[in-house]
């Protein structure tokens, strides 16, 4: 699931445009970016926008797993957070 | 005698500004030559090893080549192409928050309820609860949620 400041129009315009099919959230107002402490002031044309981070949270709620770029031209891959699931999902079994 | 033109530095300039605008506009959309750009790295040896001989051309037989003044001009604009490839890609890209509040391993995600593309609210509880995307093999109640917060701007 992913988010991110675009209003819901940029997200919908975008994501049919590329195909994708998961969630995707926005938060104009930065409220749940700033409640994770990842925003980025000032880091977009002209506003606040947020950091690049993945979190994989449990089905109880809890944070098990989390990424945070220091660079953002480095991102995260998907095989990395696939990896990780498996084990967190196979050691909770 | 009548000196030759000096294509090298001019040849260099253009791969160098070849190598700075084909990382955004290419080579990022592939993790293997976005996270370490080893393409965009070796773009610029090329074209910097181009310009080099150009002007090492024009001014060692400066009675065959021609160059003297255009070359170190393109010399110059080579470099700040490379400059502003490293300060796009690790100066700038790197100026990110600290984020120490972030949610630590071990700890309760935040709840939130947010709109979704189409407008529906969506409510992180919920999906956690719903059986919609859990392994359904683990035999677990709930689901697993992996956020991806993202720069936005499209």
């Amino acid at each position: 699931m992913a988010i991110s400041v675009d209003p819901p129009e940029v997200t919908r315009e975008h994501i049919t445009k590329m195909g994708w099919t998961y969630t995707f959230l926005s938060d104009p107002k930065a409220e749940a970016i700033r409640r994770y402490d990842l925003l980025h002031a000032g880091g977009g044309q002209g506003g606040d926008i947020s950091r690049p981070a993945e979190i994989l949270i449990d089905p109880t709620g809890t944070v098990r797993w989390v990424d945070l770029t220091e660079n953002y031209w480095v991102r995260l891959r998907p095989e990395t957070v696939l990896r990780a699931y498996d084990q967190l999902a196979d050691g909770g079994r | 005698m009548t000196r030759r033109r000096n294509f090298l530095p001019l040849g260099g300039f253009l791969i160098c500004g070849i190598a700075f605008l084909s990382y955004p506009l290419f080579f990022a959309r592939f993790p293997v030559t976005r996270d370490v750009p080893w393409v965009s790295w070796l773009l610029f040896g090329l074209g910097l090893a181009l310009v080099g001989r150009g002007l090492v051309r024009s001014f060692r037989q400066p009675e065959h080549y021609r160059g003297r003044v255009l070359g170190p001009i393109l010399g110059v604009l080579s470099l700040a192409f490379l400059g502003l490839f490293l300060a796009m890609t690790l100066v700038y890209a790197r100026q990110l928050p600290a984020s120490a509040g972030a949610p630590q391993i071990g700890a309760k995600a935040p709840d939130f309820t947010l709109p979704d593309a189409q407008g529906r609210p969506v409510r992180l509880a919920n999906l956690l609860a719903s059986r919609a995307g859990g392994a359904p093999e683990s035999g677990s109640p709930g689901s697993w949620v992996l956020l991806i917060f993202y720069r936005g701007y499209w």
